[in-house]
């Protein structure tokens, strides 16, 4: 293994812990994620994944996509699993990096209370949210990441409702609430920070958490070849911030210049089409506030002049972000 | 050797340490939690050199079990009831993925009209899963098969999880004289574990993938014969302990007066000792009663009951839970077994969520096989002990 710190996409090793062959859609921003994060932690890696995606594209007997060890079980125990395996490991002498790679709806909802009893009892593991912002799996239901106004199967555009009602759940406050060494959120348009991100993960101990965007083409009813550009927009338009808490610090890892409307990002996707100026108006809202809350609000966002109800205050703990 | 006087959680918790258990996953659950605070004060006292873990939950309890058996090292928990149930999901990921963990159920009723007392509707519910289950009589056999139990599982044709399961409160928390054994003694009957699979970076393997038709009815024929071929290693198991320790159980199942009784009870957990006396009462009073104690619900001893019963001419069945409209599980399935002999078989349920089952009852079980063996006409299943008019 190199001895090199990583700190630029450049420093990617060619070799592929996550093979080609696997069965996810043309631009599952999923893939490119496990892809590239598996290159940076290498051979001496253990891997669990939870139900998902992810299982059915790389584990399917008698083949699997990855090279290292891995195990699957159940949806729920991503924290558990993985503490298990890290205790056994330590206990035979090995030290390979355990991460645990799991999908919004395993850590959000069913995986969270394996997921806090693990950064509670701070267990040397790396988790890993692979957010697509929905049940994909199942076939695109709503999950607690799932934001604003989005269209899903289970929040379908009806005659009296349409799409999710409920913001997206702002799990990074959950996970900072632990107090974890190391929690980050990353983005597969950002791919320098992304590398120094998951090398730090890696090298750290004790309980790492990263959060990565990874935009899903049928479920957001996306064109395959946006992926990357979707998540880029995210971050541009607030949808997706990029920081990183470490050991209690947190720090904005990149800031843009002007925030962009809502609407740049919400167009290229099938499942905001059905959104109107109302609602639109709500995200946009909530956009504004949860932008001040993490940027400050110093300088005022021209998306935002002309919302009257923004408020324009740093989050009380001053260096406990506030996250979307 | 030493003798101590432990509760049944204690000496499960002894047996535990001796094995050199290398983690134990751990939550609170009445009757059981006994067992964890003991490892727990073992480790924290550098008795035991092991990995605590308190997790949130049963079903991290069970999943960081899977963890650490797939990681490779000796794995132990215990648990109870509600407990149990909320383990259910991933019970199932053991046994086909051939982890030998061990584990303690201290049986207590679950479900509505819920109590913190003994029934086994909890470890019964479990049967289908894969799991070996053994029940226990006393404290001592609670040590016994706590050890016999990590030999078995980790037997290479075996490879499977052993439940444990001894009666709450009746045993959990009542103290009796136990033999605690020599650790040179353990370990000779208990080398240290070599796992067959292991993660380990060195030598990848995928563990638990996804399958399709085309493969998984013959993985779940193989955990069939696994389970049934369990049965040999049971015996020599049994034969071993009996070298080793002096105390020899009968492997599947122990035998009391059956040579040439003509009606006997099957029972299982502490209801044996009682039915024991009572078998020595009527046979005081020339009556040719006899006594098969069911250590084993899995694997179930089809062929051992089959031999066992042949010239006997009626069975009762005690059941401390119930299958609702037709007995209970181990009542029928004992009627399973001996369907192609020609030996009566009735059930008899008692001792519900937590009820004390008295000599009266136990009586009461003999007089209806009895009644069977000699041609009369009983009910198919009695239920022993209700209060009131519950016709």
């Amino acid at each position: 293994m190199s001895e090199r710190e990583m700190s630029t996409i450049k420093d990617i090793p060619a070799n592929d812990m996550f093979i080609s062959g696997h069965g996810a859609c043309a631009g599952c921003g999923m893939a490119v994620a496990v892809k590239n994060i598996m290159r940076i932690l290498g051979a001496n890696t253990t891997v669990y994944v939870p139900a998902s995606c992810l299982v059915v594209i790389s584990a399917m007997y008698p083949t699997s996509n990855f090279r290292t060890p891995y195990l699957y079980t159940a949806f729920e125990n991503t924290g558990a699993v993985t503490t298990g395996i890290r205790a056994a490991q330590r206990r035979r002498g090995l030290s390979s990096t355990v991460v645990g790679l799991a999908g919004d709806g395993g850590t959000f909802d069913i995986g969270l209370q394996a997921l806090s009893g693990a950064a509670e009892r701070n267990e040397d593991i790396l988790y890993v949210c692979l957010d697509n912002e929905g049940y994909m799996n199942t076939g695109i239901q709503r999950s607690g990441a799932t934001p604003f106004g989005a269209w899903t199967t289970t929040t379908p555009i009806g005659t009296k409702v349409e799409g999710k009602r409920e913001f997206k759940k702002d799990l990074m406050a959950i996970i900072a609430a632990h107090d974890p060494p190391y929690a980050a959120s990353l983005s597969i348009a950002h791919f320098n920070d992304f590398v120094k991100k998951v090398e730090k993960a890696k090298n750290k101990e004790g309980f790492r958490f990263l959060h990565v965007m990874t935009p899903c083409v049928p479920g957001w009813k996306s064109d395959p070849s946006m992926t990357v550009e979707i998540a880029r927009l995210a971050v541009e338009t607030g949808m997706w911030t990029l920081y990183e808490i470490d050991e209690g610090s947190a720090r904005t890892t990149y800031k843009p210049q002007t925030m962009q409307p809502v609407t740049e990002y919400l167009k290229l996707q099938g499942r905001f089409r059905h959104m109107e100026n109302g609602d639109i108006a709500k995200l946009q809202e909530w956009l504004c506030d949860k932008w001040y809350l993490h940027y400050g609000g110093d300088g005022e966002q021209p998306v935002c002049a002309s919302l009257d109800k923004i408020k324009k205050v740093r989050h009380p703990h001053e260096e406990q972000l506030h996250f979307i | 050797m030493r003798v101590r006087v432990l509760s049944a959680d204690h000496a499960v918790a002894y047996a535990a340490k001796m094995a050199r258990t290398e983690v134990v996953p751990s939550f609170p659950i009445t009757p059981q939690t006994l067992i964890v605070e003991q490892l727990a004060e073992f480790i924290n006292d550098g008795e035991l050199d092991a990995d605590f873990i308190p997790a949130d939950s049963e079903h991290s309890v069970m999943s960081i079990a899977i963890g650490a058996s797939a990681g490779g090292v000796r794995t132990f928990t215990a648990t109870s009831s509600q407990g149990l149930a909320l383990m259910h999901e991933m019970l199932y990921a053991v046994p086909q993925n051939r982890l030998p963990i061990v584990m303690a159920n201290v049986n207590r009723s679950l479900g509505a009209a819920s109590g913190i007392w003994v029934e086994y509707n909890d470890s019964m519910a479990e049967r289908d899963s894969g799991w070996l289950q053994m029940y226990v009589e006393d404290n001592q056999e609670a040590m016994d098969a706590t050890l016999m139990a990590f030999r078995l599982a980790e037997d290479r044709r075996v490879l499977l999880p052993v439940m444990v399961c001894l009666d709450g409160f009746i045993l959990s928390h009542t103290v009796e004289k136990v033999e605690l054994p020599e650790q040179e003694e353990v370990d000779r009957f208990l080398p240290r574990y070599e796992p067959l699979n292991a993660l380990d970076p060195s030598n990848p393997m995928l563990i638990n993938a996804i399958v399709s038709p085309d493969y998984a009815m013959e993985m779940r024929y193989q955990l069939d014969r696994a389970v049934d071929h369990s049965r040999e290693v049971i015996a020599e198991v049994d034969a071993e302990f009996a070298n080793t320790f002096g105390r020899r159980y009968g492997g599947l199942i122990d035998q009391y007066h059956m040579e040439d009784a003509e009606f006997a009870m099957l029972t299982l957990g502490t209801a044996t000792g009682l039915a024991r006396r009572t078998v020595d009462e009527m046979r005081a009073e020339g009556r040719k009663a006899g006594l098969i104690k069911l250590r084993f619900m899995r694997p179930f001893p089809f062929n051992e009951l089959c031999g066992a019963c042949q010239n006997l001419k009626a069975l009762g069945v005690f059941d401390r839970s119930a299958s609702f409209n037709g007995g209970g599980p181990v009542y029928t399935e004992v009627a399973a077994a001996l369907c192609n002999i020609p030996t009566i078989v009735t059930g008899h349920v008692a001792g519900i969520g937590g009820r004390d089952i008295t000599p009266e009852y136990m009586r009461e079980m003999y007089d209806v096989v009895e009644s069977a063996s000699k041609g009369e006409e009983v009910r198919p299943v009695t239920w022993h002990g209700l209060r009131g008019d519950m016709e």
